[in-house]
């Protein structure tokens, strides 16, 4: 599957309390709602401006903080298609699969604000059409990959009635 | 090949012999939600029809926001309580106390698994426990299969020896080994603390360590158990929960960081991340509104000891609030009965029910636009206690009291030594004469 559209560039050490501010604490039964104020307390505006199918953009150490599933799940509702970042934190990365958001790991210095994007998420290929260049992802360990392929961790265990991780 | 803390506790729980690198199957001792995690959870199960729980402990608490401020969240409190109803999950109620906390009173032991949907269930890795911070879903698939998956990590054992100085504190020591190691410096690693500033070191103080694992972006923080860790549990009516666990001697690790703690000094993580530490030299000076003495990190009594000990008898400064929150029933029950609320409270301070308190920004103290908070809790991101225009400094509990008193972040070591402390004395008297 081939996605596509624009890179929202953010910074290191994106945290959960950005991505999914806990003063919004009430809205966690009401996603819908949660997703309006997704990363916030990053950038004000990127809820409102951003269209479905664009990348969250970012560098190290993506998603640190608390194991608050909302943060992937509202990053997910609010039409990204994918996170690409230097690298993620462990309870994020775990978060993500298991709700069928996929995580690209690559050097995201290449890509700038605005830039077009074109991810191939089978073979891990991501296409910077704006500046023409082509960069590769750094592959999923099997376990993951194959609850993403599942379609997340509750879509895996209906499948298989347990855990199939190789 | 000899074996680390994780690797021995998930051989015994997947039934393999697993080295770090392997992903294991590993049967789940406790499973605990909370209620900002536990909502999600109970409803994954319920599209699943998965309403029954197998792992022997599974556990909702009401921490986060308790009491409820809100009609959403109260709602998600019935959710929770409807749910323990139906499958007998246990249930902690409005003023039990910190998930964490309550943990390792209560529930977790050496050689468990412990997973918790929230980041700082490491803590019980203090006991012994292989204990890790997960979100909702897997905490649901492993409290109704009684299972989990796992990747068993790789080790950072951290070897720490000598004397803290006095004003110095296991909160310094963590806060100087994030610091060191950046926020992403153990991203998928267990750190295994030991050596004989350990060993000497009182179960609560050990706490502190295993909780802030996570700001190192590590899975868990583990501490051999010990003859500490049995009187621990004894106390608490829990000799049947302990046993002897340690790293094998040849244990491989990835690495090995050496501390002497002599040479620590008093630590301020500076907004807005925890690695972001320095000396409480640097920070002298910075005028804090708001002082927050409580959480899964430092809401002990040990803590609220070594606090009252510095404000018995003297007064925040007239713009500084005083906010202080017990961790748990018995914790405050402790305190109550020895006084130290009384201190709390004649000091200027306000004592709140066990619970997250304002940590997590829902409620009981949520900073105002460019307001500083010096909190003893584990994190200080943007936005983290509900206003991203307040700034969070993370400091030890002594730390926190000291500065409460001058209204300015200020070094716990003052007070510590003897002519400093008469100063103190003298400005109070003189203030109460003004």
């Amino acid at each position: 599957m081939i996605l596509k559209g624009k890179a929202w560039k953010f910074g290191d050490s994106i945290s959960t309390d950005l991505i999914c501010p806990g003063r919004y604490f009430h809205l966690r039964s009401n996603l819908p709602e949660l997703a309006k104020h997704v990363l916030e307390d990053a950038d004000q505006d990127f809820a409102s401006k951003m269209a479905e199918g664009d990348f969250v953009v970012a560098g190290n150490n993506f998603g640190l903080g608390s194991s608050r599933e909302h943060a992937p799940t509202i990053i997910k509702l609010a039409g990204v298609s994918a996170v690409l970042a230097k690298s993620f934190a462990r309870i994020f990365y775990r978060n993500a699969i298991n709700v069928g958001l996929p995580l690209l790991e690559c050097d995201t210095d290449k890509i700038e604000q605005d830039d077009e994007i074109a991810i191939d998420l089978a073979t891990g290929t991501i296409h910077n059409r704006t500046k023409g260049i082509e960069l590769k992802a750094h592959p999923l360990p099997k376990a993951m990959l194959n609850i993403l392929n599942d379609g997340g961790l509750l879509a895996h265990i209906e499948k298989h009635g347990d855990f199939r991780l190789d | 090949m000899g074996k680390t803390l994780a690797e021995k506790i998930l051989s015994e729980k997947s039934g393999q012999d697993a080295h770090a690198g392997d992903i294991v199957i590993a049967s789940v001792d406790v499973a605990a939600f909370q209620d900002g995690t536990g909502p999600l959870g109970v409803r994954q199960l319920q599209k699943m029809h998965l309403e029954k729980v197998r792992a022997p402990k599974s556990i909702l608490f009401i921490d986060h926001a308790a009491p409820s401020p809100r009609k959403e969240l109260s709602n998600d409190h019935m959710l929770l309580r409807a749910f323990s109803k139906k499958t007998g999950a246990l249930l902690s109620e409005v003023g039990d106390g910190v998930i964490h906390q309550r943990l390792v009173e209560s529930h977790a032991k050496p050689g468990d698994v412990v997973i918790g949907a929230d980041s700082h269930t490491c803590t019980s890795g203090a006991l012994g426990a292989f204990a890790t911070g997960m979100g909702s879903t897997d905490v649901a698939i492993g409290m109704a299969m009684g299972k989990t998956w796992l990747k068993v990590p790789e080790t950072f054992r951290v070897e720490v020896k000598g004397d803290f100085p006095p004003g110095v504190y296991s909160k310094d020591l963590v806060l100087y080994l994030i610091g060191m190691l950046g926020a992403d410096g153990a991203t998928y690693k267990a750190l295994e603390f030991g050596g004989r500033a350990i060993e000497k070191m009182s179960m609560e103080a050990r706490f502190v360590l295993s909780n802030m694992a996570v700001e190192a972006g590590a899975k868990t923080g583990l501490i051999a158990s010990d003859r500490k860790t049995k009187e621990y549990l004894r106390l608490r009516g829990r000799i049947r929960d302990w046993r002897l666990l340690r790293p094998d001697k040849d244990a491989k690790y990835e690495r090995v960081i050496e501390i002497d703690a002599s040479k620590l000094v008093p630590q301020i993580a500076f907004p807005h991340t925890v690695d972001n530490t320095r000396s409480v030299t640097e920070a002298k000076g910075v005028k804090v509104n708001q002082v927050f003495l409580g959480t899964c990190t430092n809401g002990r009594i040990e803590d609220l000891k070594i606090a009252a000990r510095i404000l018995r008898g003297r007064q925040r400064a007239p713009d500084t609030r005083l906010v202080v929150v017990p961790a748990s029933r018995e914790v405050y029950l402790s305190a109550m009965k020895s006084g130290l609320l009384e201190v709390f409270v004649r000091a200027g301070g306000i004592v709140m029910g066990p619970g997250c308190g304002p940590c997590v920004g829902v409620h009981q103290g949520v900073l105002g636009d460019g307001e500083v908070c010096l909190s003893t809790a584990n994190r200080n991101f943007r936005g983290r206690m509900g206003n991203p225009e307040g700034f969070v400094y993370l400091a030890s509990p002594a730390t926190a009291a000291y500065s409460a008193i001058n209204g300015e972040i200020s070094d716990p070591r003052e007070f510590f030594s003897k002519g400093k402390r008469k100063t103190i004395r003298k400005t109070v008297k003189k203030g109460k004469k003004r």
